[in-house]
Parts: structure tokens; C-alpha cells; sequence
């Protein structure tokens, strides 16, 4: 592949937003200045409405900036025509594709237009790259398989396919795990984090999972309505406390030991658990998730020993000292209740 | 049917297979065509008439030579003409239902003639419908005329619109005001007047004379060769206009050579036949059935023929002997038609995609 000297994506001073004939601009974000290199996996971050599509949308030249300057691979993207910029980033967006009678192999080899002759013909080099590409997404053997019947995920890994067989140096995604289940998202991401680092290729990609962002991209841009865009690897993110600044809101908390979003509770009892491990970790969330603190100080309220080797049990000692052997977290946090429920009557 | 020519062929022979079943059938209903009717030619006088044997029978050969062949070949460039448009129409509108009428040169073409049939009674004093021959010319042209305008129009908008979607409503507005139109003028209108107008909207693949084949012919045939040259932009069409921006097409010249080339087809052939219905709609979902591909590499042929093939068909049932040419094409047209647009609806799957 083609090394290119300058960033795939660089901007300076851009403004983003709509802006209608009648009712003036609407600008979303201003002064956004980006970079983006080649083997760069990055992830724009932001809640629904703060700009992220419009931002990949005006990266890829389907939106008109308001203001500034993006230049993609070095050149100023007003003077690139569809035809050269086809060549330079390839999309994938957020719309549905579903055309009846297309296969995977069809809409595979769509991506070879910019290279194909007037009908669109394929050449030999030309097939030999869509079943690379296919195999390189994971669906070998789904070349014949309609895209009308497959899932989400398979389709999200088509267009993927069709935007590697177009070869450009730069793809830009739009949200490509909205609509995927947990397990799917993981293999989108830890494709395309591939591809990045293998191929050499800039990929941007909106995206909502942020814990996923975190542990996989690069680089993280962050957008929220009414503040200054911020990019940065994401652990840096973290620590600056930026996350916190962009996402946090009434009632949910960001969590920067765990880089996890935990809705806030009113944590006014206090328990004390004893034990280690797996069971240690999720005994202490699920009493967190009933208000309780964990606490390692020995107290007169209530105690949970885990006992994690061999057999799985639970060991409750109430304030009076009467201790019961539970085995689920399910029974004891039932019987916790209930105990609760009595300390109170009496 | 389909799930066992699979297992047997692979995709390429599946094609194959279709495409020459369609061009035995397209020839075989040609010839029925010259054969049957009111009266019937036996198949050997039908290609002495042809090859201008002058030995045969003159009735017979005035027949075959002044009403038939024309009459065929009309049928022939209408029904392949018709198909691509509303192929085309169904691709860039990504919408199952679209048909080459509905960018409105249909009912541009039907205000055209409205305005000539039910205006010259009035004005002239005399009734274009007894004209003859004159009168067929001058209703073709005003049909052109008025589906010039609107394909003008639309043109012009094309270029303005961003959105397709947009253009369809567009269109179908046009479509809207123009029988509008047309109902003040009928309102207005002598009876015959009213009626001529009412036989040119059943439509008729016989009054196309050898003269006005001359141009009927070649604007057809350079439509559906141009069909060909916009295989790549439909193909990528079918993903949408961002992809196929993404994917290096122009995507309003593209848009303006698809609608430029349907709106050519359906002015000319509604100008000569009027508008035929259903056709354009149907064809293009009985196509995709058969053939089981997104690609226009092979559905613009197979449009063709399969256009072709179901225009004869219905032609040769019009004149089924018994109807003796009374029953109206676009009775027959839509008979055909209305079936198979059910069949697309209940099929339910393709309604939710947009591609189709």
C-alpha cells in the first residue's frame, strides 16, 4: 500500500453544522482541528445528537463544511471529485443496506467499482480480491448468501468487505455496531482494530460503546453539544477526567478505576464482606445494586462470608450473630431482605 | 422451479437457461402474432408475405405487411421500451412500486393530448377524432409535447433536488395536477371528444403506421442501447446515493442520463401507443423473480425480453378472435399486471427493502 507523508484526515479551524438557505447556519461544533494517521483506529465518542455523524459526514465529503479547512491525504477536500475521493476513503453508514437478490459476493465486488471499466466488469485481479476480502471479514463461504437473509452483524461485516476491496488508505464507519448484539460489537471492533494495525489503513468510527472504544481504540475523539471537541488516547482521556466531564449526568457516575459508566445510589448501609476472587467481585455488585457498601472493617450490621474454594457458598451473619449458609447470590440477597425486613419491625 | 434449475446450474447457466427461454418464447409470440387474429394466415403465407414472395394471397399479405408486422413490432419496442424505464425508475427511486410513469410524462403526455383532442373540437369546430390519419399524427404529437414538458421539468429539478425521494413526489404531483387538468377539459368537451380521449387512455399498439415507425423505431432503440451504457450507475445505485457517491459515480449526472433515457422511452412510446399500463411496473418484478440478481448486467436484457415477451402476449390476447381487436390493451395490460403487483405486496419482503 501507498504511504502517504501527510495525516489521512487533518482539519484546522472547521466548523461543522447544517446550514439552510433560509434559516441561516446552524453550527454544531467550530474550531475543530483533528488528525488522523494511517494505521490509526479511532473512535469518536459523544451522546446521541452532540454532531458525530455530521462531523464522519463532512469528513467524507457528503456534508458541506461551514468553516475551516479539512484536508484529506494532504489534499483540500473541495477540490477532490468523487471519483478521487473514492479512492482515498471508503464508508460505511449507518442506513440498512438491503437490496433483494444481492449476495455478499454482489455487493462485495460494488466496492471495485472506482477501478472497474464502464460496465463495471469484473477482472480476474478483481474477483481474487472480493473472496480475499470476504475471508478477511470472516465470511468465507457466505459468498452465495443473500443479504436479505443474514444478520446484522454478517451484513455489517459485507459492507466492511466491500469498503477494504475499495483499497483506500482511510475508511470511515458510522456507527457500524448500532444495531448488533454484545458479542457481535466485540468481533466488529476487534476486526476493524485489526485491519487498522495490519493494513495500515485509518479507520474512524462513531460508535455508542464506550467501554469497547476504550479498551480498543487508538485514539479517542470526544463530542458533546455546547463544548470544545477533545481527542486523545483514551486512557489519557480518563485520567484528565475529561470521560467524566463529557458523559457523566444526573444519576450516572463514571467510574475512572473501572472505566465503567454505574448508575449513582444512595449507598448509605454498609456491609462487610469477607472473601476473594470472581465471587469476591460479584457478591460486592450485587450488594451494591441493593444500596449496599462493601466494607472491610469488622462492624455490628451485616456480613457476607464467601466462600469460594470447592463448593460455592454464602455465609450471612445478621446483627443479632445467627449465621445462615446460602447457596445463591439470589438466596441471599432474599434472605437479606428479610432480615432487613424483621431488624425493622422489631 | 427455481430451487431445482439450481441445484442443477450454477449462477451463469441459470441466466443462460432464462435468457434464451425468454428469446424462444419472445419469437414464438411474434409469430402467433402474424398468424392469428381475426383471420387466420397459415404460418408458411405469414414468411412468403415476409420475404415478399408476391405469390400469396394480396389480402393476406396487406395483413401481414400494413397491420400485423407493424402492429408487432410496436408491441415489441413498447413492451421492451416500457420494462427498462420502469427498471430504471425502480433502481433510482430504490422503490418496489415505481414504474416509468412516475416522474408524470405520462399524464404530461395525456394533458398534451387532452388539450388537442378536447380543445381543437372546440376552437375548430371540427372533432380531431374524425380526422383519420392526420388526427393520430397530431394527437402523437401532442402527447410528445406534453411529455417533453414535463420531462423538461423534472430534468430541471433533477438537478435541484437533492433527494430522490424528493424528485418521486415531485413527480407524482406533477402527475396529480396534470389529470387535473385534463378533468376541467373533459368537463368542458364534446361527447366524442371525451370519447376519443378516453380510447387513447386504453392505449393501442395499432395505430402506429410505417411512417411513424420511422421514428418510433430509432428513439426506442437508442433509449434501450443507452440502458446499457448506465449498468454501472444503477448497479451502484441499488446502495443508495451516499455509497454510490462513496463509490465514485456522479451522482447527478448519473441521475440525469437515468431520467433523461426513461423519460425518452416513455414520451416516445406513450406519444405513439398511450400510455400502457402496468407493464412498466410489472415486468421489471417478473424479471427479477426469474432471474434471482441485483445485477443490470444481466436485467437490462432480460427486461427487454421479458417486456417483449409479455407485450406480444398481451397484444395476442386483444385480438383473440371473438374480441376482434375490441378489447383495449391497457384492459389487458393491466390484467396481467395487477395480479403480479399483488403477488409483490403479499410477498410482503420486498415492500420493506428498498432496493428491490
Amino acid at each position: 500500500m501507498e504511504e502517504y507523508k501527510n495525516a489521512l484526515i487533518e482539519t484546522t479551524g472547521l466548523a461543522i453544522g447544517y446550514s439552510h438557505p433560509r434559516h441561516g447556519k446552524k453550527v454544531l461544533h467550530s474550531n475543530i482541528g483533528v488528525k488522523l494517521d494511517s494505521g490509526e483506529f479511532a473512535c469518536i465518542l459523544g451522546p446521541n445528537g452532540s454532531g458525530k455523524s455530521t462531523l464522519l459526514l463532512t469528513l467524507c465529503g457528503f456534508l458541506p463544511k461551514l468553516n475551516g479547512e479539512v484536508r484529506i491525504a494532504g489534499q483540500v477536500i473541495e477540490k477532490l471529485s468523487n471519483r478521487e475521493m473514492s479512492l482515498l476513503a471508503s464508508v460505511v453508514l449507518t442506513e440498512r443496506v438491503s437490496v433483494s437478490n444481492m449476495t455478499v459476493f454482489d455487493l462485495v465486488s460494488l466496492g471495485r467499482t472506482p477501478y472497474t471499466g464502464f460496465f463495471g466488469r469484473l477482472k480476474n485481479k478483481d474477483t481474487d480480491m472480493v473472496t480475499e476480502s470476504i475471508k478477511a471479514v470472516g465470511l468465507e463461504g457466505f459468498e452465495e448468501r443473500l443479504i436479505t437473509q443474514m444478520s446484522d452483524g454478517e451484513r455489517q461485516k459485507a459492507m466492511i468487505a466491500k469498503a477494504l476491496v475499495q483499497e483506500t488508505p482511510l475508511i470511515v464507519l458510522d456507527e457500524p455496531t448500532a444495531f448488533l448484539d454484545l458479542p457481535s460489537r466485540i468481533e466488529i471492533m476487534h476486526l476493524l482494530r485489526k485491519l487498522a494495525h495490519q493494513r495500515n489503513k485509518g479507520i474512524l468510527l462513531s460508535t455508542h460503546d464506550l467501554d469497547l472504544a476504550l479498551q480498543m481504540a487508538d485514539k479517542v475523539w470526544l463530542l458533546a453539544e455546547g463544548r470544545q471537541m477533545e481527542t486523545g488516547t483514551p486512557e489519557d482521556l480518563v485520567l484528565t477526567n475529561e470521560f467524566r466531564h463529557f458523559f457523566e449526568r444526573e444519576g450516572i457516575l463514571f467510574d475512572n478505576n473501572t472505566g465503567q459508566f454505574t448508575v449513582e445510589k444512595q449507598k448509605v448501609k454498609t456491609i462487610r464482606i469477607i472473601g476473594k476472587g470472581v465471587e469476591y467481585k460479584w457478591v460486592s455488585r450485587a450488594l451494591a445494586r441493593r444500596g449496599f457498601a462493601a466494607s472491610d472493617e469488622p462492624f455490628s450490621g451485616f456480613q457476607v462470608e464467601v466462600k469460594s474454594d470447592g463448593k460455592r457458598e454464602y455465609l450471612l451473619t445478621g446483627p443479632n450473630g445467627k449465621t445462615q449458609k446460602l447457596r445463591t447470590i439470589e438466596d441471599l440477597l432474599t434472605q437479606l431482605d428479610y432480615e432487613e425486613a424483621t431488624l425493622l419491625t422489631e | 422451479m427455481q430451487k431445482r434449475l439450481a441445484q442443477h446450474f450454477s449462477g451463469r447457466q441459470f441466466t443462460i437457461f432464462w435468457l434464451s427461454g425468454l428469446i424462444i418464447l419472445s419469437i414464438t409470440l411474434f409469430l402467433f402474432n402474424l398468424i392469428f387474429g381475426s383471420v387466420n394466415i397459415p404460418f408458411w403465407s405469414v414468411v412468403k408475405a415476409l420475404v415478399g414472395d408476391l405469390e400469396i394471397n394480396d389480402s393476406w399479405r396487406l395483413i401481414v405487411l400494413k397491420s400485423r408486422l407493424p402492429q408487432a413490432l410496436t408491441a415489441i419496442l413498447a413492451g421492451a421500451g416500457l420494462a427498462v424505464g420502469g427498471l430504471q425508475m425502480q433502481t433510482l427511486f430504490r422503490n418496489p412500486l415505481a414504474g416509468p410513469s412516475i416522474l408524470g410524462i405520462s399524464s404530461g403526455a395525456g394533458l398534451g393530448v387532452a388539450l388537442v383532442l378536447l380543445f381543437a373540437g372546440k376552437i375548430g369546430g371540427i372533432a380531431l377524432s374524425h380526422l383519420g390519419w392526420t388526427g393520430h399524427l397530431s394527437v402523437a404529437l401532442a402527447a410528445f409535447a406534453g411529455a417533453t414538458l414535463v420531462l423538461t421539468l423534472v430534468l430541471f429539478l433533477s438537478r435541484h433536488l437533492k433527494d430522490n425521494a424528493m424528485l418521486l413526489i415531485v413527480g407524482i404531483m406533477v402527475g396529480y395536477a396534470a389529470s387535473a387538468l385534463v378533468g376541467i377539459l373533459k368537463f368542458y368537451s364534446m361527447k366524442e371528444d371525451v370519447h376519443a380521449y378516453v380510447i387513447w387512455g386504453l392505449g393501442s399498439f395499432s395505430t402506429v403506421s410505417w411512417s411513424q415507425m420511422g421514428v418510433l423505431f430509432p428513439v426506442v432503440t437508442i433509449g434501450l442501447i443507452a440502458s446499457f451504457f448506465l449498468v454501472k450507475p444503477l448497479n451502484v445505485m441499488l446502495l443508495g446515493e451516499q455509497y454510490a457517491g462513496n463509490l465514485g459515480i456522479n451522482i447527478k449526472v448519473s441521475r440525469l442520463f437515468i431520467i433523461l433515457c426513461t423519460g425518452l422511452l416513455t414520451a416516445t412510446i406513450t406519444a405513439f401507443c398511450g400510455p400502457i399500463a402496468f407493464l412498466g411496473l410489472a415486468v421489471p418484478h417478473l424479471t427479477k423473480g426469474l432471474f434471482r440478481t441485483s445485477d443490470h448486467k444481466v436485467l437490462i436484457p432480460a427486461v427487454i425480453l421479458a417486456g417483449i415477451a409479455v407485450a406480444l402476449f398481451s397484444n395476442l390476447i386483444a385480438r383473440l378472435p371473438g374480441f376482434d381487436g375490441a378489447l383495449p390493451i391497457n384492459a389487458v395490460t393491466s390484467m396481467i399486471g395487477a395480479p403480479v403487483v399483488i403477488w409483490v405486496i403479499l410477498k410482503g419482503k420486498n415492500l420493506r427493502t428498498p432496493g428491490v
